[in-house]
């Protein structure tokens, strides 16, 4: 991809996606940022403009909205090259298990509303022959666990779905990147007690990111160990993982 | 999570909530909350540690506007001059004052109205600062400044985050033509000499001595004086003219772990002194900004040389009427004890700012670090006793051990400063180890 591609972010005030945009900014690619929270959105372009004194748009959308994506999409005058979707809700697993409408939010943040918006973007991408889609998805799809289940199944549903983009886009000149970060200390995480080892910063997980776009890799596991715990996990039996709590 | 200041003494266990909107802040601020603003923790002794609570500043860290006709540079509390050097340095703009680390948040910069090598000149941070957005226990943020609620400003500056949350502010930086100064260093063999020094060289943008505190007798006071005035593109040779906006950047070391306490002792100390007073080559040379202003931030985690026990500041100023028997008597009390004080430096301050508690006044100021032993606190009651008799004050943003008495006599706005906090509803929220030791 060109050194100065376009890059569109998605839930681009999330901590992660704030690593990634002023690691991109300072390469000097122009950057189109997406979320709902207005003010945000507008003091997060001002701080990377002067910083980095490239050009920076925003967008408002909520993605959950059918109109809101439509305009989103539609707003696009120059397609961008990359593509970075960090959108994504934890919620209440407890609370959900309650409350339909809250257990409808996290699968269509997770899974339903990125990919519907990735879908499209690899689609026009593949006209033009080239870009790149980078996908903020987790290891929690890889089992669905008691306690964050809605969450881990819409992560499932979402790797599997850029999984197919993939295979899709291959030989069409688009590259679609899977991202499991493990856990990160972010909004997303504030107040649950992480492990230190096993838990990455914003800026580790963003140069995670920039630097499989580079390379070409299909999905990165942000610190490698991950790999080798999701691997365990899948390899207990059922009737194991039924009683352990994880 | 267990927190300390800069001296890493003392600690407080408690919740350390990070910030990344003033939506963040104002949803924190519930009646019965008790919380204190943290920037970057480099206040020496306990003003941001509240075991029930600190809100860290350091997400709220956007620039959100400049206006490069005027200098003014609008951002949140959690940008920190090293952010604001490496962004605006290279175009040619640095902070009016700026305090011997980089490291610091503006939040904490206006929290303890801090002053630079300059302050007899340009007054202290809060003097440039045009206004502020604080967030108040009713969680309402009011934009204050010198002409818009000026009593919340005045408390606000070197408030130590007593009145409230300070979301974002608009201060002005000074253009520069290089990032070089022109530095003079000259000797000085006593404190008469010293002061003498300071005298003559008022008009110098920057002055700061370094002093021995160790030397007695007839060396009492002998110092080591850099004057600075920024460097204009004449100025370089012709090698550097290029790019007068950048100066090599050098490495920085990090002191890789707690050191033993006793690495820095009477002994070492004293050889120490001896050998940089000596090597102190009088005359004029350049010298980045960098090491200039921030000498001992090349060295990261300095703070771990004291060991495990950690360590304590003495800053006070005196003024400038009573500074020659003043100065005499802490340095004379201070080289009797026998105590080592690695790092002391003796500047000129100019006349009070509005800050209510601000710690500056037309005098000056000696800092002294030292390990926190029991020995070394029997000192500081001696120099209490000392600062007092001349009518001079201790530094909030050092302070780990100061009582009530000295925090009254020392500032008399104090009265002014527990109204406004009061009349602000902030009393009932903003609690810091500091303000509670002081019974504020
Ligand atoms: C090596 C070194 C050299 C120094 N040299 C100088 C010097 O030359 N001159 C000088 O004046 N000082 C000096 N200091 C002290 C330092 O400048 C001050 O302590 C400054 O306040 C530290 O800023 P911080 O962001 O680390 O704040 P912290 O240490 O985290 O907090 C300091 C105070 O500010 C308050 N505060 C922080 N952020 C906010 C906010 N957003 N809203 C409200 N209150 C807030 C806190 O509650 C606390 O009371 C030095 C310190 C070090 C370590
Ligand atoms: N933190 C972790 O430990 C961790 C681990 C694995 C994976 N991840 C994934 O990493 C990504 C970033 O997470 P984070 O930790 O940085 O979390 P975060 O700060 O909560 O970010 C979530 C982002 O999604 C946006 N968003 C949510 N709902 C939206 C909607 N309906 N329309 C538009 N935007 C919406 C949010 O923007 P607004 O609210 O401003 O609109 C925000 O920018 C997520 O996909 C997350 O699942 C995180």
């Amino acid at each position: 991809m060109s050194g100065c591609a376009l890059v569109l972010i998605l839930g681009a005030t999330s901590d992660i996606a704030r690593a990634a945009a002023r690691r991109y900014a300072a390469c000097g690619h122009a950057l189109i940022l997406v979320a709902r929270d207005a003010t945000r959105l507008e003091d997060d372009a001002a701080d990377l403009r002067l910083r980095f004194g490239g050009a920076v748009e925003t967008r408002v959308c909520d993605l959950l909205d059918e109109a809101s994506r439509a305009a989103l999409l539609d707003s696009l005058s120059v397609l961008p090259g990359i593509v970075l979707c960090a959108v994504g809700l934890l919620g209440d697993q407890a609370e959900a298990e309650r409350d339909p409408a809250l257990a409808e939010r996290i699968i269509g943040t997770n899974f339903t509303a990125p990919a519907l918006v990735l879908g499209e973007l690899a689609n026009r991408m593949a006209g033009r022959g080239s870009g790149v889609l980078i996908g903020i998805s987790s290891v929690a799809g890889e089992r669905g666990r008691a306690s964050n289940y809605l969450y881990g199944s819409a992560k499932a549903g979402f790797t599997a779905f850029l999984s197919g983009l993939r295979a899709r886009m291959a030989g069409r000149g688009v590259r679609v990147v899977t991202v499991k970060p493990g856990f990160v200390r972010t909004r997303m995480t504030d107040g649950l007690n992480l492990p230190a080892p096993l838990t990455a910063g914003p800026e580790e997980v963003t140069a995670a990111i920039l630097d499989a776009g580079r390379r070409g890799v299909d999905v990165v596991y942000v610190r490698p160990v991950w790999r080798l715990i999701m691997l365990v996990i899948r390899m207990l039996p059922e009737a194991v993982f039924k009683r352990v709590k994880l | 999570m267990r927190l300390s200041g800069w001296g890493r003494h003392p600690w407080a266990d408690g919740a350390l909530l990070a910030v990344r909107t003033g939506g963040d802040v104002t949803r924190r601020l519930r009646p019965a909350a008790s919380l204190i603003a943290r920037g970057n923790g480099r206040a020496y002794g306990d003003a941001a540690l509240n075991p029930q609570g600190m809100l860290s500043m350091l997400p709220m860290d956007r620039l959100l506007a400049f206006d490069p006709a005027t200098g003014l540079l609008t951002c949140e509390a959690g940008v920190t001059l090293a952010d604001i050097l490496a962004v605006f340095g290279p175009r040619g703009w640095f902070p009016v004052v700026t305090p011997g680390t980089k490291f610091v948040t503006i939040g904490g910069a206006i929290a303890a109205d801090v002053h630079g090598k300059n302050h007899h000149r340009d007054g202290g941070f809060g003097a440039h600062v045009r206004s502020l957005d604080l967030a108040l226990a009713d969680g309402r943020v009011v934009t204050c400044g010198p002409g818009r609620e000026p009593e919340l400003f005045a408390a606000t500056l070197g408030g130590m985050g007593l009145t409230g949350v300070i979301l974002r502010a608009s201060f002005r930086l000074r253009p520069i033509e290089t990032a070089w100064i022109r530095q003079e260093t000259r000797r000085a063999a006593t404190l008469d000499d010293a002061l003498a020094l300071f005298e003559q060289s008022g008009d110098r943008s920057y002055s700061v001595a370094w002093i021995d505190a160790l030397a007695g007798g007839a060396s009492l006071g002998r110092s080591v004086l850099m004057l600075g005035e920024h460097a204009v593109a004449s100025d370089l040779p012709a090698g550097l003219r290029a790019a007068p906006l950048v100066s090599g950047r050098r490495g920085t070391l990090r002191v890789p772990c707690d050191f033993p306490g006793c690495a820095l002792n009477r002994h070492s100390v004293a050889a120490f002194n001896e050998a940089y007073y000596r090597l102190a080559v009088p005359g004029t040379r350049l010298v980045d900004l960098e090491r200039f202003f921030y000498p001992l931030d090349a060295l990261l985690d300095w703070n771990r040389l004291y060991g495990r026990r950690g360590f304590v500041q003495y800053q006070c100023v005196v003024p400038r009427a009573a500074a020659a028997g003043g100065l005499r008597r802490l340095l004379t009390a201070t080289a009797a004890s026998g105590l080592a004080s690695f790092l002391a430096v003796l500047k000129l301050l100019g006349p009070q700012g509005a800050g209510l508690l601000s710690f500056p006044l037309d005098g000056y100021t000696l800092a002294l670090d030292f390990p926190a032993t029991a020995p070394v606190f029997a000192l500081f009651r001696e120099l209490d006793a000392i600062v007092a008799d001349h009518g001079g004050r201790l530094y909030l943003a050092k302070d780990a051990r100061m009582d009530a008495e000295a925090l009254r006599r020392g500032y008399p706005e104090l009265d002014r400063f527990l109204a406004a906090r009061q009349a602000w509803g902030a009393r009932s929220i903003f609690h810091s180890l500091q303000s509670r030791r002081l019974g504020i």
